[in-house]
């Protein structure tokens, strides 16, 4: 077990909680509040601001997708549109301006389908046909040869007849082919009527609705009124198969909303009549993916984690420091505190001894020559009755006169310790002038004192006297701490720091655990009733006065062992 | 052989009276003083040839007394009684030409020792 007063002023600061410092325990609550504190003020506002740009970036995103695809249908809407009045017009010109026979002479009827197709760069016509009211092709100019067919039984002849103009579906037909038919119903002027049903190949449908603007994130087709395709889409199918996806009535006007599709992904779905025909204009914009190479979920939960970890990194490492700079300091502070007071500690203390001493003196000088007058008196009177007695009193008060004497001037060598006189000593020459002091005792009690010194040892620069009275304590100590036939090892040597080490050390009773960090303390002594408990207090002030360090390690039984370090050079 | 005379200065007039007395008891002529100006009145008036001299006295102190003697006579040796273990006090008093110092309480066989060789000029 080592006791330095270093060592103690540790345990001192790390265990008083009064103090303006914190107690060891302190330092983990300490670094656990910092890092709970800098993490709330730098993660928090991290995530709350990545989560309103993210919600800010969508509504965004969701606004631009639903502008986007307002503008492309109003513009689809529109072409479709005029497709379809430019067909139909053309063909109510044509049923107007020609007469029936007209329409029905062999080379008439294909040169103005002929002239047509001219006129139409797109969306050529496939076929012309003439139907009389009964639903039977009486003229046909086309590719197939359809001259003759009944189409009384089908829808589109049952809505034209009764409405005048109409637009069918999508259908395969006779040709087997999808197409639609414009048809114009015309009165004759003898009763009766006929129509003029043209035909139109459906893939100029898809081609009128694949416009610019259109991203792979977006699908774009016609439905009919039942949801079956009229176009091709790239989610839903070919032609002729129904939309899986729920979608609205739509009406004339463009109406666009968020919804899911039928795999529940985010999507923008507008939707449009298309005037006077039985299509509905359908547009969907997949919001997954949209974003592109912008912010996704995903890519922002990451870049969240990762910004965590590294803030809560540098917290970490930031607080660890603070709370290691923090303790080192409070530590530092400490010991200066305790180094402070211990030194104002021994001030009070030699100024008190001094006192004591002064005042005790006096009267103990008084004594001492009364005590000595009776005794010169009762020397002079060979009858003095109790001579012997009375003389033995006397000499009883003069021991205890020099008994008090060795205290008081133990006293005033505790006052006077703080001077410092330089010159330069061999140090392992003054230890054994030191033991020449204790030798006569050690004979006595047949104690071996050993002084090893090494050749490297330089001589120092320190005041010689108080360095014998340091070691003369130590020593003292030490033979009182063995037993009669013990032994005492004193050594000294140079340090790898440059510095002198001298250890005392000697194999007595040792010092319990609870008295080592005591031992410096002023008036602290275990010798009862013969020691006034100042030997090392001015050992370890006078150490310090010197500029060294004293340390000692003690274990019950086995022995103890002081080191006393010193500098080569005492600083000023 | 003549007497020595000591003049023994002390504020502690019981210390002073016992000590004069039993440096009568050994055959030599003391005379007690119990101040610094009253030492200074004793020199005055009669010879010594050893003044023993508390360093420490309300008043005129040891150090001033030590100072005005040997201003006035240099060849009168001085012993220094310290009570206090001020080594400064009595390393002034050494230098301003005190023979030596005794440490209180003195042993009365070793004041007379260092008295005798004061007197005879011989230190220690």
């Amino acid at each position: 077990m080592t006791h330095a007063p270093d060592a103690l002023l540790h345990e001192a600061a790390e265990g008083a909680e009064a103090r303006p410092y914190l107690a060891g325990r302190n330092y983990g609550r300490l670094r656990r509040r910092v890092v709970l504190a800098t993490a709330a003020v730098s993660i928090l506002p991290l995530v709350i601001m990545t989560f309103l740009y993210y919600d800010q970036y969508e509504r965004s995103l969701g606004a631009e997708a639903i502008a986007t695809v307002t503008r492309q249908l109003t513009n689809n809407k529109r072409a479709l549109e005029f497709f379809l009045t430019e067909r139909r017009s053309a063909l109510s010109f044509v049923v107007r301006d020609r007469s029936f026979s007209e329409l029905c002479d062999p080379e008439t009827l294909p040169r103005i389908m002929k002239n047509l197709n001219a006129s139409f760069a797109l969306g050529s016509f496939a076929d012309l046909g003439i139907i009389d009211e009964s639903g039977l092709q009486l003229c046909y100019t086309g590719v197939y040869n359809l001259k003759g067919r009944d189409y009384h039984e089908q829808d589109w002849f049952d809505r034209v007849s009764r409405r005048g103009v109409f637009i069918s579906d999508v259908f395969l037909g006779y040709r087997n082919s999808p197409h639609f038919a414009i048809a114009t119903r015309h009165e004759r002027d003898s009763g009766g009527y006929y129509i003029l049903r043209a035909t139109i190949n459906a893939d100029i449908l898809a081609e009128q609705i694949q416009t610019a603007g259109l991203t792979p994130h977006d699908d774009v087709f016609l439905v009919n009124r039942s949801g079956v395709l009229q176009t091709p889409s790239r989610r839903q199918g070919a032609v002729f198969k129904s939309v899986a996806l729920s979608i609205p009535e739509a009406t004339l006007e463009v109406h666009v909303l968020d919804q899911e599709d039928e795999r529940h992904q985010p999507i923008v779905l507008g939707l449009v009549q298309i005037a006077d025909s039985p299509f509905t204009l359908v547009w969907i914009r997949s919001r997954v993916g949209a974003e592109g190479g912008g912010v996704t979920l995903p890519r922002l939960l990451a870049f969240l984690l990762i910004s965590t970890a590294l803030i809560l990194g540098v917290i970490l490492w930031g607080s660890r420091q603070f709370v290691a700079n923090l303790r080192a300091e409070n530590l530092r502070r400490a010991e200066l505190m305790h180094k402070v007071e211990y030194s104002n500690k021994l001030a009070t203390v030699g100024r008190l001894a001094a006192g004591v001493a002064h005042e005790i003196n006096n009267p103990l000088t008084i004594i001492n020559e009364k005590a000595g007058l009776l005794k010169d008196l009762i020397d002079r009177e060979p009858e003095f009755p109790l001579r012997e007695k009375v003389l033995g009193i006397v000499g009883s008060v003069l021991g205890s006169v020099a008994r008090c004497r060795k205290v008081t001037h133990r006293l005033l060598g505790f006052a006077r310790h703080m001077d410092v006189q330089s010159e330069a000593i061999d140090v392992e020459a003054l230890l054994k002038e030191v033991v020449g002091f204790l030798e006569k005792e050690a004979e006595y009690r047949n104690i071996t004192i050993k002084v090893e010194g090494q050749s490297d040892v330089p001589a120092i620069e320190s005041d010689r006297g108080q360095l014998q009275q340091v070691f003369l304590n130590i020593l003292n100590n030490a033979e009182a701490a063995v037993k009669d036939g013990g032994h005492i090892d004193v050594g000294v040597r140079l340090t790898q720091d440059r510095r002198i080490a001298v250890f005392v050390a000697d194999d007595g009773v040792g010092i319990p655990p609870e008295n080592l960090g005591r031992i410096f303390e002023p008036f602290f002594t275990t010798k009862e009733g013969s020691g006034t408990g100042l030997g090392l207090s001015i050992t370890y002030g006078i150490v310090q006065k010197l500029g060294g360090e004293i340390t000692v390690e003690s274990e019950v039984g086995k022995g103890t062992r002081f080191t006393v370090l010193l500098p080569l050079r005492r600083e000023e | 052989m003549t007497p020595l005379r000591v003049l023994f200065v002390d504020d502690e007039e019981e210390l002073v009276s016992t000590v004069v007395e039993r440096l009568g008891m050994r055959r030599i002529e003391a005379r007690g003083a119990t101040s610094g100006l009253a030492a200074l009145a004793e020199v005055k008036e009669k010879e010594f040839d050893v003044v023993v001299l508390d360093v420490r006295m309300p008043g005129l102190g040891g150090l001033d007394v030590i100072k005005r003697l040997k201003d006035s006579h240099p060849d009168l040796e001085v012993i220094l009684l310290s009570g206090h273990g001020a080594r400064e006090d009595v390393e002034v008093g050494l230098r301003l030409g005190a023979f030596d110092y005794l440490q209180k309480p003195v042993d009365i066989e070793d004041l007379i020792e260092i008295i005798r060789r004061a007197a005879a000029g011989v230190s220690s």
